[in-house]
């Protein structure tokens, strides 16, 4: 066995959830390869070659790699695959725009975001937001598989000494252009990887009150997520959506304030070690899903949690 | 130019989906399907597009049993010019799907393919990329915004950290997102119009594409439930709790 994992970075840092992949690649089994492609990612690669684990680095370095353009990196990965029993990216952005233009171009089906490796062709993962579980089995002789981070625990970012190597990065497709980013900065940690999430729904009513959530998440060194209403109704921009088409968070504590509880919100965050709920409405689903309900009025609660947090 | 809208047939959003006694699947037995949310949003867009004039002709197409002629009727009422409905058991993978599409994209000649990023029944996300692999076409994925700019379209896609602005080549397939546009309701009088649409069947053989499944599901199950938690009195219980019993603050 020999797997292949797209490493996920900006060129600076490797993504989390990259580290999450590793672990996922362990249960399976076999030598443990990873493909950095990018441009001037020197230190990406370096970081790559240290993770517990990976046995080599592969670094495809070209301009054409530097804001992992499927068109372009998809090529790349078939050019490399040979060999390869599973090729595997996080189920980031990246991975998901990538892999599976990579197993269309080696005619093989992917298996998206596994939640658990049963064995080296068996894997499980949620269909219907996460209200059924299903077990699949690959027969393809190349399996390409996403990983939902939040399922896995990263692997060791030290410990490991992975030999690098440069492979050919194959050039422009010339089929699309990248123009430029607009991220959200912010010294919060980040929200798929963040210990404590404090999101916020409809009941915030407006995007200015998500400083009170702000606030809170600051005592707490949290992450601010929010629920596809409160993204539909324009209070805060779509990358704080938690949920099945979202993000899907696992912290240690997740507090939902003004959230109803919506089948597509919990798909994205019930795997949540502890979960909060405040809503003035008592029959609101979320309380069926949560450790600790606070039946209250959100404009409230929440200026006297951040006070008693001290 | 044309534009292509492939359209799925799911269990309706607001439906609670539930496991088969046997563990073989989900319950698809009278119970309420509609079009993926996704794809309405693709539909919705492909009219925009051809109301602003930058499309002459929008064309939905749907794959799977002939129950999936009513979504491409739900398409027609909205708006489509067009369906086309290929006839296929229910269960078709992705890249099935895919190489499918790319049969019809050679026929219809389409300058631009609307789909929806993901459907709400496999949560695959793959149908869209692999297409646009298949046809070695430009994709834009988990798109918020597009204009087209003759031979090319600017997107801006929805990525974990924020937004991302591309130039995509046309012909081109784009994977779009919720916040690309909201759908409207078809009126009475249109869905009235649909059933007069023209409506094309054919089938996979006809396409001459394989649609055996890759991969096997050989279970399906209710994720492990949460168990019901407690109801605090205020504020001060609520952060007790959270530091001595759940000990994580």
């Amino acid at each position: 066995m020999s797997i292949l994992i797209l490493a996920d970075h900006d060129n600076g840092q490797l993504a989390p959830a990259t580290l999450n992949t590793v672990t996922a690649a362990k249960e399976i089994g076999g030598e443990i390869h990873m493909l950095v492609a990018g441009d001037a990612s020197g230190d990406v690669a370096s970081a790559a070659a240290t993770i517990d684990g990976v046995a080599k680095v592969l670094t495809a370095a070209d301009a054409s790699m530097a804001h992992g353009i499927a068109e372009n990196v998809a090529p790349l990965i078939q050019s490399i695959a040979t060999g390869y029993t599973h090729l595997m990216a996080p189920a980031t952005t990246t991975g998901k725009n990538i892999m599976p233009r990579v197993a269309a171009l080696l005619d093989v089906m992917q298996v998206s975001d596994i939640i658990k490796v049963d064995s080296a062709d068996t894997f499980q993962r949620p269909i219907y937001a996460g209200n059924a579980i299903a077990t699949v089995t690959s027969g393809e002789a190349i399996k390409v598989v996403t990983v939902r981070g939040t399922a896995f625990e990263a692997a060791a970012a030290e410990g490991g000494s992975a030999v690098i190597e440069a492979v050919d990065a194959g050039g422009d497709s010339g089929l699309s252009s990248y123009v430029k980013s607009e991220l959200s900065s912010s010294e919060r940690p980040e929200l798929t990887s963040a210990p404590i999430v404090i999101s916020g729904g409809r009941g915030m009513q407006d995007g200015a009150n998500f400083a009170m959530l702000e606030k809170v998440a600051d005592k707490l060194g949290a992450a601010v997520g929010a629920s596809r209403a409160a993204v539909d109704a324009g209070f805060v921009p779509n990358d704080y959506q938690v949920g099945q088409t979202g993000k899907v968070v696992a912290p240690d504590l997740y507090v939902a304030v003004g959230i109803s509880g919506a089948i597509q919100h919990l798909a994205g965050m019930k795997d949540s070690k502890v979960i909060v709920a405040i809503n003035k409405d008592e029959e609101a689903p979320i309380f069926q899903v949560a450790d600790f309900g606070l039946v209250a009025d959100l404009f409230e609660a929440v200026p006297e949690l951040e006070t008693k947090l001290g | 130019m044309k534009v292509l809208v492939p359209v799925k047939r799911v269990i309706d959003y607001n439906v609670k989906v539930r496991v088969k006694a046997d563990n073989s699947g989900v319950e698809l037995a009278n119970v309420k399907m509609a079009m993926n949310p996704f794809d309405e949003i693709a539909v919705e867009e492909a009219l925009r597009l051809k109301e602003a004039g930058g499309a002459d002709e929008v064309v939905a197409v749907s794959i799977g049993p002939s129950q999936n002629q009513e979504t491409i009727r739900t398409a027609l009422a909205m708006g489509a010019d067009r369906g086309i409905h290929i006839e296929a058991p229910h269960e078709i993978e992705p890249l099935a799907v895919a190489k499918l599409l790319k049969e019809v994209v050679a026929r219809e000649e389409p300058g631009l393919v609307f789909v929806g990023k993901q459907a709400i029944d496999d949560d695959c996300n793959q149908t869209g990329q692999m297409l646009a692999a298949l046809l070695g076409w430009a994709q834009g994925t988990f798109v918020s915004g597009i204009e087209i700019k003759g031979d090319s379209a600017a997107v801006v896609r929805e990525v974990d950290g924020g937004l991302e602005h591309l130039e995509v080549k046309m012909p081109a397939v784009v994977t779009v997102d919720l916040r690309l546009n909201e759908p409207r309701y078809a009126s009475l009088p249109n869905i009235m119009k649909a059933k007069k649409k023209p409506l094309d069947s054919l089938s996979a053989a006809d396409l001459g594409v394989d649609i055996e499944p890759r991969l096997t599901i050989t279970r399906v199950e209710e994720p492990p439930a949460r168990e019901a938690g407690i109801r605090v009195s205020d504020v001060g219980d609520l952060v007790d709790k959270l530091k001595n019993e759940a000990k994580v603050i």
